[in-house]
Parts: structure tokens; C-alpha cells; sequence
């Protein structure tokens, strides 16, 4: 299967029907997607312009990937985990995160510092790929425990030109793990197209490992949700993983210190802002009466509350105290860390003292 | 010991590889979370038997053949702790380790610190560490300091199979993420394991194991017992030696070290890694930094050469043996 992949929304808002996957929402969960698209849209707009204004040291924009994230967390059940890479802010809000607690991180108040545990959305992974091992891992504990939860590992397609990508296939593989790889192909890997990751569609990779791997338009909620849903119930299942591939893109720079016009046309990127995911989900919802100007424009809003409750709680994020250097860098006491702290303090008293 | 969990009616003299079996089949047993993961150490028991009849006692989920992968197993095993096992991952030999030297360093060793302690990793790695067996390429290497710069981990290694059993069982209480270096050319050399509660000495602290006051010398893991051979030899020449079993990496107990080298005024660290950028040096700035009015002589380092680990035939010119240590130690004397 190569092209766009399972679709069941095409871009002119249409419902298109597909033999293994349908699904069936009522018209409040189509209207709770475009809800949530929309807040993750205007939410991560904010962290672009916060970033502008130096608020923020750097943010990571998912602008176009709305739907491959709010489709596949949807499907996630409440005791399921979510392992993110750094750009999954839309499957943060879906698990019911804070979400200042992922600007922390961009702030440099903190290096993201939520428990996992309270939304089981785990921590934001800078290192590309690291985290496939640890829900691989997580999906093994689950099964050891006898849970029928199961776990979600996100990652890009620049990642799965790592090693630990590919190790962490194969450990799920071998050993059965509950656990859904969901891989957002944004076509861009900074400024390194497809091409230059793979000589093969990425979820066909998944075959040489011995499980399925599908292709899916990552621009249409309503085909991610159905997937990761059907991937979710055969990991329950005990069938192990699925590699699920979300053809997509990336509507803006790979993060706000980067310029994409050095590396892509324009016209590029206008072909794919005529498969916007927000856009094609609004035409289906006004071609089938769930929604009216009334449900927008009360959605505009929520995202404009939004905005400004991110906007006043950034600002207001009270610098981390020194102590913080040391405090936890280990769970039990450390001798060393124990006389640097109290070496630092001698020092910093110092200053005090001198006014 | 293989085979039984029951505790001893008093000390038994055994091998170190069967004392570091012993600790593993009393954590496995003691916790559930407990789990054993690496390469061949399931049914073939690991290449030097450490795991030895363990698989068969605990059964396949929790000493667990892995993939041959290190970054993968050490990942996995993030990921088990995060869930709540307590992992203990054997790496099969200390040239391999370096996969999964990101997942170490990257992941293992910061999510504590990022976290702000909201998530603990008691992960601990086994590597079987350090030369003098005849080995071919990457069976022979020391990469103590490679991991004990990096903030988060812990790092130790036992000296003798009393300290195998005791450091094994604090490592894996831990939770902290522990690096545990086992000495290989010391495996199958024998001593006393005294493995009854009562006998538990706690975290591990640096260890005074021959007491002298000329000079003192200090050494962790294989070096141990070739610090106390130089001792004895020293002994016969009129100078008394305190030799100074470190046992933790890191943290370094400098107090100990501090301790003694106030009284003998002179201090030779022995390791078999490279002398440039290893343990040594740290000790011998903090000592130098902590001592320097009551140090009568430089403080001295033995160790490998900033060479690649030679070829076996070789590695007896390489790895600072008693004669090396004992060159190192007259000098110190004679300054």
C-alpha cells in the first residue's frame, strides 16, 4: 500500500468508504475532534509567538499534524500510555496534560518535569528514537503484569533511520509487546526529505520484522482514530505490535530556529495546505448538519481562552531556585553531589554578605 | 550456592561468580519485580555463569534472553522500570557496552534529574570489566571513567566475592541507576561469604584492607588484590603499605582516602584503565586539593597506557602489574 494510505475522509470533506477500516462517530465526537484540532492548532500557534516575542527558547510547531495526533490519542484508552518524542503537544492536551507544563521545557524553566504516571503520557524525548525502547519496554511490563492496557510509542521518519528504532521493532516483535508504533511521516526531517531516511515506504519496514504495518492519510482524523483503535485492540489482543505510518507534513519550520525555505518549494507546501485536516473535517461536519457558524465561532473562542491563559502562565513562571541544580540528580544521597551543593552555597553566600 | 535462596547457617568460602549467582537468585526471589535481562543468560546461564540455573529456577519471564542488542536491552529495561520492575541488565563484555552508551548516559542516567524525582530507574548494569585473561579485541577494557562522569549513574566494583554478594544486593536495593563492574579475571578466585542478614554492611564505602603507615595505596575491583601482593612485598623491605579498597566509583569516599593519606603523607592510586583522564586523577586532584600540606610526595598514578587495549600477548606490558606498582610506590617513597 503506498500513496496516501487508508482514508475514509478525503480532502473535499467526503466520506470515503474502505473495506477493513470504517468507523462510526456521532456527530458530538466528530465535533469534539475538530474541537480538539482546533485548541492543539491554536495552542501551538501561541508557542510559535511566544517563542517570536522571547518568551520561549524554542518551540517545536505540529501545524499540520493536528490530525495524525488527536486521531491516534483518541483511540488511546484511559489506562493506555503515550511515549512522545518533543512535537506531540496535541496528543499531550488529548491525554489531559497541563499545558504548561510541556512550555516549561521550552522555557527553560524545567527539562519537562511532569509524572508520567498522572496522565501516563510520558516524558518529551529529545534524543530521536530513544523512547521507542522505553515503551516497548513499558508494553512488556504491562503484559508481564497481565494489563490489557497497551502503549502508543510517537516518532517521526527521521527516526526511524536509528538504530534504536529498529531495536525496538524487533524487541516487540520477539517478545509480543502491547504496543503500537505510530510514526507521523511529516516528510521532513529538519531539512532531509524521505529520501534521504529510506529507500522504502516506512511502514513497510514493518513486514521484515515480522508484524503489520500500515499506511494511513495522516491528515484524516477520522482514518488515524480507526487505525490506531484496530492496532490498540490487537496488541489487547496479545498480538503484538503494529507499525502504524502517518503520512502527513509539516505545515511550518522543524522548529522556530529553523528556516524551511532553504530546503522546500512553496509550492510544496501549498499542495499540502489543500489536505489540511481541520479544513476537511469542517466540510464533512457542514455537509452533514453537525455543526454550525455557532459551533466555529464558540471554538475560535475556546482557542483565544486558551491562548491567553498559555500566554499570562508563561509569563508568570517563577525561575527554578538554585537548588534545583542539585536536588535531584540522584534518589538517594551522593557524596559528591552533597559537597559541591554546600561548596556552592559557601560560595554564593559570599555575595551575599557583600551586598 | 546455585540452587538454594535459604540463608546460611554461617559463612561459606566460594568463588566470586558464585557469590554474584547467589546475590541475583536472592534478589529474584526476595522481589518479583526484580528481573534479569541480557544475552545468553538464560538457558546457557551467560558466557562466564553468572546466571547460572537461574532461568530455570525463575522461569523465562524474569531471566530473560534478549535480542543481541545492548542499546535495546537497556532501553527495554528503561522502560520495565518505569513500569515498576527493577531491572538488572548483564552487558556480555565491557567493549560491548558502548550501544548502549546513549540510552545510558541520554535516558538512564537523567530521567531521575528531569524529572525532578518523579521518576526512579533502579536499573543496574553488570559488565564484566578489565584484562588478564587472554582475550581477543573488546574483552578486556576498563570504562569505569567513562561512566563515573556522568552525573546520575552510580558506579562500583567489587574486589573480592564477599563485596560481590553485599554490592550486588545494595545495587540492585538501589534506586538509583548503578553501573556494577565485575572484575573477570577475578571470577573464579575464591574467599569467605558471609551471606547472612546480619552481616549486611550497607552501601558500599571505601574499605581499609591492610592497615600501614608509609604510604597509601589505593585501588578498586582486579587492582585490589595486586595492591595487597605490593604490600606484602613492600613489607619485606621495612615499608608499610595501607591499602585502600575503594569500591564505589562514584561517588568516591574521599574522606577515607583523605583519612589515610593525612597520616602516611603519601598516595599511589592503581587502576588498570589509562592513567589520562581516569579515577586516578580525580583522586589525586581532590587529595592534592584536600591534603597538599600534609602530602610529602606528588600523589602517583599506575595504570594503562593511552594506547587501545594491545593484543593478549601483550597485556602483561600493559596492565600495571605488582612490579609496575611497586615502581610507583618507591618513587613515592623516595621523593
Amino acid at each position: 500500500m503506498t500513496g496516501d494510505g487508508v482514508r475514509l475522509l478525503a480532502p473535499d470533506g467526503t466520506r470515503v468508504p474502505h473495506p477493513e477500516h470504517s468507523i462510526d462517530l456521532s456527530p458530538e465526537e466528530l465535533r469534539s475532534l475538530y474541537r480538539d484540532m482546533a485548541l492543539a492548532r491554536r495552542f501551538d500557534a501561541e508557542g510559535v509567538t511566544l517563542q517570536r516575542q522571547g518568551e520561549l527558547g524554542l518551540w517545536p510547531s505540529l501545524l499540520g499534524q493536528e490530525a495524525a495526533q488527536v486521531g491516534s490519542v483518541r483511540a488511546l484508552r484511559d489506562d493506555d500510555h503515550a511515549f512522545p518524542s518533543y512535537r506531540e503537544h496535541a496528543v499531550a492536551l488529548g491525554r489531559g496534560m497541563d499545558p504548561l507544563a510541556l512550555l516549561r521545557l521550552f522555557r527553560g524553566v524545567d527539562h519537562g518535569d511532569w509524572d508520567p504516571a498522572e496522565h501516563r503520557f510520558h516524558l518529551y524525548t529529545l534524543v530521536i528514537g530513544s523512547q521507542t525502547l522505553h515503551a516497548t519496554g513499558y508494553a512488556l511490563g504491562l503484559a508481564k503484569d497481565g494489563s490489557e492496557s497497551a502503549v502508543v510509542a510517537y516518532f517521526g521518519d527521521g527516526a526511524t533511520a536509528q538504530g534504536d528504532v529498529s531495536e525496538a521493532f524487533n524487541f516487540a516483535a520477539v517478545y509480543g509487546a502491547p504496543v503500537v508504533f505510530f510514526c507521523q511521516n511529516n516528510q521532513w526531517a529538519i531539512s532531509e526529505s524521505n529520501e534521504r531516511q529510506t529507500r522504502v515506504p516506512l511502514h513497510q519496514r514493518a513486514r521484515g520484522f515480522g508484524f503489520p504495518g500500515v499506511r494511513v492519510d495522516g491528515n484524516d482524523v477520522l482514518a488515524c482514530l480507526a487505525v490506531t483503535r484496530w492496532a490498540l485492540e490487537r496488541a489487547r489482543r496479545g498480538e503484538g505490535p503494529t507499525l502504524i505510518e502517518a503520512f502527513t507534513y509539516r505545515m511550518g519550520a522543524h522548529t522556530t530556529s529553523d528556516d524551511p525555505s532553504r530546503y522546500r518549494d512553496a509550492a510544496e507546501v501549498e499542495s499540502w495546505r489543500a489536505k489540511d485536516p481541520l479544513l476537511r473535517l469542517e466540510r464533512l461536519l457542514r455537509a452533514e448538519g453537525a455543526s454550525d457558524d455557532a459551533f466555529f465561532a464558540a471554538t475560535e473562542a475556546a482557542g483565544e481562552e486558551l491562548a491567553a491563559r498559555v500566554r499570562e502562565g508563561v509569563r508568570s513562571m517563577a525561575a527554578p531556585g538554585v537548588h534545583e541544580l542539585f536536588d535531584h540528580v540522584y534518589a538517594e544521597p551522593h557524596a559528591l553531589v552533597d559537597e559541591e551543593r554546600a561548596a556552592f552555597d559557601v560560595y554564593r553566600a559570599a555575595f551575599v554578605q557583600e551586598g | 550456592m546455585t540452587g538454594t535462596t535459604s540463608t546460611p547457617a554461617g559463612p561459606e568460602r566460594t568463588t566470586l561468580v558464585a557469590a554474584l549467582n547467589a546475590a541475583l537468585r536472592a534478589a529474584l526471589a526476595e522481589d518479583p519485580r526484580t528481573l534479569l535481562m541480557g544475552e545468553d543468560i538464560g538457558r546457557l546461564g551467560g558466557v562466564f555463569r553468572v546466571t547460572d540455573g537461574l532461568q530455570k529456577d525463575f522461569g523465562e519471564g524474569r531471566v530473560m534472553d534478549t535480542p543481541l542488542a545492548e542499546s535495546g536491552i537497556v532501553g527495554t529495561a528503561i522502560g520495565l522500570a518505569l513500569s515498576g520492575y527493577r531491572p538488572v541488565v548483564e552487558i556480555q563484555f565491557d567493549g560491548f557496552v558502548f550501544p548502549a552508551y546513549d540510552q545510558i548516559v541520554t535516558q538512564l542516567a537523567k530521567m531521575h534529574a528531569r524529572s525532578r524525582g518523579k521518576v526512579r530507574l533502579p536499573v543496574v548494569i553488570r559488565i564484566p570489566y578489565g584484562g588478564g585473561i587472554g582475550a581477543v579485541e573488546h574483552h578486556s577494557e576498563s570504562p569505569e571513567a567513562l561512566f563515573a562522569h556522568v552525573a546520575g549513574l552510580r558506579v562500583m566494583s567489587p574486589a573480592t566475592p564477599s563485596d560481590a554478594y553485599w554490592m550486588l544486593r545494595e545495587a540492585i536495593r538501589s534506586d538509583d541507576p548503578v553501573v556494577f563492574l565485575e572484575p573477570k579475571r577475578r571470577y573464579y578466585e575464591k574467599g569467605e561469604v558471609d551471606r547472612r542478614p546480619a552481616a549486611r554492611p550497607g552501601p558500599p564505602r571505601a574499605r581499609v584492607v591492610r592497615e600501614g603507615t608509609d604510604l597509601t595505596l589505593v585501588a578498586y575491583g582486579p587492582m585490589v588484590a595486586t595492591c595487597l601482593n605490593a604490600a606484602a612485598v613492600a613489607a619485606e623491605e621495612g615499608h608499610e603499605l595501607e591499602v585502600i579498597d575503594l569500591r564505589s566509583i562514584s561517588p568516591i569516599d574521599f574522606d577515607a582516602v583523605d583519612r589515610s593519606v593525612r597520616r602516611t603523607g603519601r598516595l599511589v592510586v592503581a587502576h588498570e584503565a589509562p592513567v589520562f583522564f581516569g579515577a586516578g586523577a580525580e583522586i589525586a586532584a581532590r587529595i592534592t586539593e584536600r591534603c597538599f600540606y600534609h602530602l610529602e610526595a606528588p600523589v602517583l598514578r599506575v595504570g594503562g597506557f593511552h594506547t587501545p587495549y594491545p593484543p593478549s600477548r601483550l597485556e602483561d606490558e600493559y596492565l600495571p602489574g605488582l612490579d609496575r606498582v611497586l615502581d610507583a610506590v618507591d618513587r613515592a617513597l623516595a621523593a
